[in-house]
């Protein structure tokens, strides 16, 4: 169990790094309180990866510190940092039993057998591998293989941080539930360091404390997974955080209001903008928009039913509004849609208004 | 004019693959195949696309019996979760592919193969070769190369399975778009109960080698035949129960008696499984008529926009999903609201008994 200092971190894999663009990871400073539980969230080629390989120790990197308890690791090997890594694909050992499998990361530290045996049951319990430990892993499901991964990474009591790689992208969605929320819990319980890679928002935000949002090797913003959802600091995180996305729609100001499609709007942030003539958007959560007497007159064009509830789009000429409507309440065919003020924000080139 | 299986079934050595099954796609539809890894979806497309053959039974296309008609005399396409495109060649030539061999003369090929890019939104990308897109119009292309050709029938087995979530997002946005309009019969088989709402059109619900419910989506969700249905299209896992049904209120483990719902109190006492989807089982009341809980938080997932929390009740985890943000701590006690209205009820084989009144 650690507290990792990530200092003024960078990466390029070109050797002689010219553009912004080989840089992998632009300069970045983190820090992960101990026990916590974060996670390293955006697209393919945000820089996720890097970076977790550099916590690791896989990557080295090409300017920064990193920090694990005061002490610098950034020159140490994998094996010295002391740390467990759980891959997107199952890495386990076919001809092995499961709980061999369990076993070999603490046999591999020469771990006195009493405290391996105690230590093995005590996961497989956890994960409810029990009643499979004597079979050979060979014979099991895609997902049971991917249990015993998440196992032997939870196995030592003595790493300084457990690290997950997309570890549920391969699994099925109603194991990935019952897996996310065991791990959410065996963090809660045993309160160990944990940064766990990912591109799903859901298992980023449903797992972490933190969550730091990575784009184009930069982080746009950490925060709690409420702060994401409420605060969104730039139109990425609004639009990459949320099922669907924030609303994003272009406007003017007229004295502290956002104006859009010719309607004034309240907003949270209007009084606070000062500036002119840049790119200025409005943007407002699907969760947020309801129709009402007020407001942007809409006509609605395409219902989704997903079930526990409905997804709307509303137009009003060429803006098209999203809004979450509950099972049973009615759709109007043309009303007005009203946002709430309290989580309705002016952007500025993208970034909040502060 | 349809696609037709007529008590399929396919064997593999001692294993069924797919049991003896019965189902008429119609032209122009949209269907989607809903089911966890290992239930016989992709096997039921190779069914269908004649890459095998059924152990026993017919498929009839179009009022002709093709059980023994080679995949390539078909007019099917597959889309496959790893994107296939030739590597050497362009986006432009890849999509071109099925064509060449059609013997099409350059000029038809050639508006073709633009009218399709344009609908997948690949124009500007037509000259470079697949290692220079991303995973989307990877896949997109692979897309594309199905649609060009016209196919009779298009199988799309878990497409965006390999994709960023906000790609995911887009593209299920994006493919009933492509597929309007025209005749084809198109079947998409997938593991997330989201996908086939979100698609809308048919879904049949697959478990271990059967259809269990085949019908338009919103329906099979709504009122799954049996509990094996309902389970399979349920995102996250629904909630079920064993209990007694007693006068006008229900019985969990002896101990918890809650009031039945008003379409529920005048089935026949006895016993049942209640299956209730996790958003019908609420941290606050907001309507009338629902049943109040009591169970130990085991762990609370907040997404900002939902809250999920896990609690036991009687030994057994249970999930709650709500709006909004609700937080408990660990090992609490906390009151739960189950929607009866909404609670399903499954007789001793499981199949669903219809409300009354």
């Amino acid at each position: 169990m650690a507290k990792i200092l990530v200092n003024d971190l960078a990466h390029s894999y070109a050797l002689d790094p010219q553009t912004d663009q080989n840089w992998a990871l632009k300069p970045l400073t983190l820090e992960c309180a101990d026990g916590g539980a974060y996670a390293l969230l955006g697209p393919s080629g945000c820089g996720k990866t890097t970076l977790l390989n550099l916590i690791s120790g896989l990557l080295k990197p090409s300017r920064g510190r990193i920090v694990f308890d005061g002490r610098d690791v950034t020159d140490a090997s994998p094996e010295e940092r002391n740390i467990a890594q759980v891959f997107q694909f199952p890495v386990i050992y076919d001809t092995m039993t499961v709980y061999d499998n369990l076993a070999f990361p603490l046999r591999n530290r020469a771990v006195p057998a009493s405290d391996i045996d105690r230590r093995v049951r005590e996961v497989a319990h956890m994960l409810e591998l029990d009643g499979m430990l004597n079979r050979r892993a060979s014979g099991l499901t895609a997902d049971s293989k991917q249990k015993i991964s998440l196992g032997r990474g939870l196995v030592r009591s003595d790493v300084n941080v457990i690290m997950f790689d997309e570890p549920l992208t391969v699994i099925d969605p109603h194991l990935k539930w019952v897996l996310r929320s065991k791990l959410k819990e065996l963090h809660q319980r045993i309160r160990r360091t944990m940064i766990y890679v990912t591109h799903d928002q859901t298992e980023a935000l449903t797992f972490a404390d933190k969550v730091v949002v990575m784009k184009d090797g930069e982080v746009v913003q950490i925060g709690t997974p409420i702060e994401l959802f409420e605060k969104p600091s730039h139109t990425f995180v609004g639009h990459f955080i949320g099922s669907p996305g924030m609303n994003i729609l272009p406007c003017s100001i007229e004295g502290g209001k956002a104006v859009v499609a010719g309607t004034a709007i309240e907003t949270a942030n209007g009084s606070a903008y000062r500036d002119q003539g840049k790119r200025l958007e409005l943007g407002v959560r699907p969760e947020f928009v309801s129709f009402g007497n007020g407001g942007i007159p809409v006509e609605v064009v395409k219902v989704l039913d997903i079930g526990r509830y409905r997804i709307v789009e509303a137009r009003h000429s060429n803006i098209v509004v999203k809004m979450l409507v509950p099972e049973d309440a009615p759709i109007p065919q043309r009303a007005h849609v009203h946002f709430d003020p309290g989580h309705t924000r002016i952007y500025e080139d993208g970034w909040v208004v502060p | 004019m349809t696609l037709e299986l007529k008590n399929v079934a396919k064997h593999v050595g001692t294993d069924v693959h797919i049991h003896e099954t019965n189902l008429v796609l119609e032209e122009g539809s949209f269907n989607t195949f809903l089911g966890p890894t290992l239930a016989g979806k992709t096997s039921l497309l190779h069914l269908i696309a004649g890459l095998e053959p059924p152990t026993t039974g017919e498929v009839w296309f179009r009022g002709k019996n093709v059980t023994g008609v080679p995949v390539q005399k078909r007019n099917v396409s597959m889309v496959y979760q790893q994107f296939i495109n030739y590597p050497n060649f362009t986006v432009y030539e890849n999509i071109a592919s099925p064509l060449r061999v059609s013997g099409l003369p350059e000029s038809e090929i050639d508006a073709r193969v633009k009218g399709t890019a344009e609908l997948l939104r690949l124009v500007p990308m037509l000259g470079r070769r697949p290692s220079e897109l991303s995973g989307g119009q990877q896949q997109r292309t692979a897309i594309a190369r199905a649609l060009v050709k016209n196919s009779d029938i298009v199988l799309l087995d878990e497409p965006l399975a390999n994709l960023d979530y906000k790609l995911r997002e887009e593209l299920r946005d994006e493919l009933p778009k492509f597929f309007a309009g025209r005749r084809c019969i198109v079947v998409y088989a997938t593991t997330e109960p989201m996908e086939a709402l979100l698609f809308g059109g048919n879904t049949a619900t697959l478990d271990e080698g059967r259809i269990t419910q085949f019908g338009p989506t919103a329906e099979v969700y709504k009122k799954p035949d049996d509990l094996v249905s309902a389970r399979v299209f349920s995102d996250p896992p629904i909630n079920t129960a064993a209990v007694t049904k007693r006068g006008s209120s229900i019985i969990i483990g002896e101990t918890i008696e809650l009031p039945a719902g008003k379409a529920f109190q005048s089935i026949p006492d006895g016993p049942y499984t209640i299956g209730i989807r996790p958003h019908h089982i609420t941290p606050t009341v907001r309507k009338t008529g629902r049943a109040e809980i009591e169970g130990k938080v085991l762990v609370t997932e907040l997404s900002g926009s939902e809250s999920a929390v896990h609690f036991d009740l009687l030994g057994q985890t249970w999930v709650s999903l709500s709006h909004g943000i609700h937080r408990f701590d660990v090992g609490s006690r906390a009151k739960f609201y189950i929607d009866m209205e909404h609670t399903f009820f499954f007789d001793r084989q499981h199949r669903r008994i219809e409300g009354r009144g």
